[in-house]
């Protein structure tokens, strides 16, 4: 099961090291982690995305509520929320492919962001769903590079995590 | 307001005097000069040098221990600051504030692989509460007023602030006041959310439960609830169990005391542990050492957690109910409310089973034991003196054998299972009780690792005594490979031992030896009069056992070496 914490924290340098470090030595598993800075400037943002059961992630806010470092941490609500995660795929792209590839782009609402002659670079926003339907999708033309900014989200509503 | 020049060194010092330290452990070396340049002069702090930075950490550590205050410790940058190390993570597994202090080598030169250069922040990160490496000589009173809240708040433990050399040296304007230097962290550093209901649940269960067991930890030492615990315990006829750390929160001679519980504790301890329906953990954290197979635990009990980490309960035994706050506050509001009971069958129960397994050695037996001597500091004492242990059997002889009257009085390395920790701790310790007799039960192995400190006692003419029960092996590991590795004794005996009174002497301190059982009240007198580091070697058997015991991982209720003890 995945559970997305956001977490927010001191912006010092360090900060993600004592985080990453307290996931490993805990032998707790990051299926993800984004990282930046909020509206108030000293303080960062993390969003992590844990696969464990209830006791894993019961155990992953209360040690991370331990660093100092760390201000508050709250669970992004699994329905009631929106997350999204930004992908960039490098995909192969001839004269042959071209105008599919188009064509799967515009259904999924993404963008091209790079056209060269043997291939191009699809901008991807989405939740982790639609992220993987399209990357399924252009696999069969061969994917060349992807990289993903791993998942960011805010609960709907009027309510913060402050 | 006077407004002066003063170095970020100076500024160090000037914060710690008004945090009202008055003793700091440490070694100097290069890149830690200017604070050891600012401490010259300096008449309220004293400085003890110890022979080792290990030491240094471990005195800090004992020092903390039996004062309830911060331990301070200094070191240079590289080697001086790694071989704090051990001595941190001891302190962090037994949840001791301390505040280390490491030069560190000038900012333009961090992360060149500069001469004594170590990235000691990143290497505390795990063994740490927090840690600190200071970049503008401003920040020093904020970073310390800091670090000194971090180390004592809530579950205490070690900080670590790295400063380098250049941002010591320099000097600024620096403003005198009061309170010097405002947190800034926005971190709650404290848990206290337990509210009526909860205790009022608690109230249910104690009230509704014919057989309960009070389980309690370190935690009541640091929060200093002994008091509340007896009168909860007496109030409701429960009977009390303690950790490792535990000992001394309860009184050794109370009817209600079961001693120890788990690997080593006693056998009505963990009987009465595996027979109750109601456990009440009351800052302790169901340690391997402590549950054996977590499944067999307890297992007819409903479990209470009271304790002030949020982050242990439910770790490592799920519980029924935890209540989240410092114990003293908790055992305090509990008190209020809680009925008095009668118990009488239980109690009865327990009164059979400490008759029937008391914790037992060969008392006939001619030959010198361990455990005699332990019950002679004891009688000597009046259980009134402070032991600091090793580890392995010496360890457990002195948790087992020696009644400790008081809280804080057992200085031992329970978490990390530290070797070497006790003669440096002993240290810390005659330094923070000066009244006290201070003991350090000793194996002949563990004090090879730290008897270079014996310096330390001798310059500081701490009237430690040093008691070896040399059995010139690793007696514990030993233990374990003639019960559980067919007696293949790999590496633990010593064949050509250490003379031990020759290398107490040559340290300027008294050594004494004793070979037989009616040498030692006598001997434990003499040391206790001399007034003077004294190290007494008690030449025992070599393969004298710690029972009873419980193997690894095994239900706690399945004991070794009982009928031996019933034999004997």
């Amino acid at each position: 099961m995945k559970h997305t914490l956001s977490v927010l924290v001191e912006n010092h340098p360090g900060v993600l090291s004592r985080i990453a470090g307290l996931f490993s030595r805990r032998g707790f598993n990051i299926d993800s982690l984004a990282v930046g800075t909020t509206e108030v400037p000293d303080i960062s943002r993390m969003t992590i995305v844990v696969n464990g059961d209830d006791y894993i992630v019961e155990q992953v806010k209360k040690q991370l509520n331990k660093l100092i470092d760390v201000i508050k941490i709250s669970e992004i609500d699994p329905v009631n929320s929106v997350t999204r995660e930004l992908v960039l795929i490098k995909v192969n792209a001839d004269t042959s492919s071209r105008s599919e590839i188009i064509q799967i782009v515009e259904v999924f609402r993404a963008n091209i962001v790079d056209v060269n002659k043997d291939s191009m670079i699809i901008e991807v926003v989405g939740d982790e769903g639609k992220v993987n339907a399209m990357q399924e999708l252009l696999s069969q033309y061969g994917i060349k590079e992807l990289v993903r900014t791993g998942v960011i989200g805010l609960n709907r509503g009027p309510k913060t995590i402050k | 307001m006077a407004v002066k020049k003063m170095t970020g060194a100076q500024i160090l010092i000037e914060c710690l005097k008004n945090k009202g330290i008055d003793t700091v452990f440490g070694y100097p070396g290069g890149a830690v000069l200017p604070i050891y340049d600012a401490l010259y002069r300096e008449k309220s702090i004293r400085h003890v040098r110890t022979s080792h930075e290990q030491g240094a950490a471990h005195a800090a550590d004992g020092y903390a221990r039996v004062t309830g205050k911060i331990g301070v410790c200094f070191s240079t940058s590289g080697p001086g600051a790694t071989n704090l190390v051990t001595g941190i993570a001891t302190a962090y597994m037994d949840s001791v504030p301390i505040v280390a202090f490491t030069g560190q080598v000038p900012l333009n030169l961090i992360g060149k692989d500069s001469f004594q250069e170590v990235d000691i922040t990143g290497i505390t990160l795990p063994i740490t509460k927090h840690n600190y490496m200071i970049k503008k000589t401003e920040d020093i009173p904020r970073i310390v007023e800091e670090a000194f809240e971090v180390a004592s708040s809530g579950r205490p433990g070690p900080v670590l602030v790295d400063i380098p050399k250049d941002v010591a040296a320099r000097e600024i304007e620096f403003e005198d006041r009061g309170s010097l230097g405002k947190r800034i962290l926005k971190n709650p550093l404290t848990h206290d959310s337990f509210d009526l209901e909860q205790i009022e649940e608690i109230v249910e269960a104690v009230v509704t439960s014919k057989t309960p067991v009070l389980y309690a930890g370190g935690g009541v030492n640091i929060s200093g609830a002994h008091k509340e615990l007896v009168e909860i315990a007496e109030r409701c006829q429960i009977p009390v169990t303690t950790t490792l750390m535990g000992i001394g929160a309860f009184p050794p001679d109370h009817p209600l005391y079961l001693g120890m519980l788990g690997m080593h504790g006693t056998v009505y301890a963990n009987y009465a542990v595996t027979n109750c329906d109601l456990l009440i953990a009351v800052g302790a954290r169901f340690d391997d050492r402590v549950v054996g197979k977590i499944e067999e635990f307890a297992p007819k009990a409903k479990i209470i957690h009271i304790d002030i980490d949020p982050a242990e309960i439910g770790k490592n035994v799920p519980v029924n109910i935890g209540i989240l706050g410092d114990v003293k506050k908790v055992l305090i509001k509990l008190l209020e409310i809680l009925p008095a009971q009668k118990r009488e069958k239980w109690v009865e129960q327990i009164r059979k089973w400490k008759k029937q397994y008391p914790l037992e050695y060969d008392r006939k037996c001619c030959s010198l034991k361990p455990h005699y001597i332990i019950e002679k500091i004891y009688e000597l004492t009046r259980g009134d003196a402070v032991l600091t242990t090793e580890v392995g059997q010496n360890q457990m002889w002195a948790a087992q054998f020696y009644r400790f009257e008081n809280p804080r009085s057992l200085i031992t390395s329970g978490g990390l299972g530290t070797m070497g920790f006790g003669l440096p701790a002993a240290i810390g310790a005659q330094l923070g009780k000066p009244d006290k007799k201070v003991f350090n039960i000793s194996g002949d192995g563990s004090f090879k690792m730290s008897c270079n400190e014996l310096e330390t006692a001798v310059c500081y003419k701490l009237p430690i005594i040093v008691v070896i029960l040399n059995n010139r092996t690793l007696g514990m590991v030993r233990q374990w490979q003639e019960l559980f590795y067919d007696g293949r004794y790999s590496q633990v005996d010593f064949e050509h031992s250490v003379d031990f009174v020759k290398l107490a002497e040559a340290y300027g301190a008294v050594g004494y030896r004793i070979t037989t059982k009616d040498q030692v009240e006598d001997v434990i007198l003499k040391a206790l009069n001399n007034d003077k580091p004294t190290v007494i070697d008690c030449i025992i058997e070599r393969n004298e056992k710690v029972y009873p015991m419980v193997p690894a991982g095994a239900p706690i209720n399945k004991m070794m070496g009982i009928d031996k003890n019933q034999n004997n």
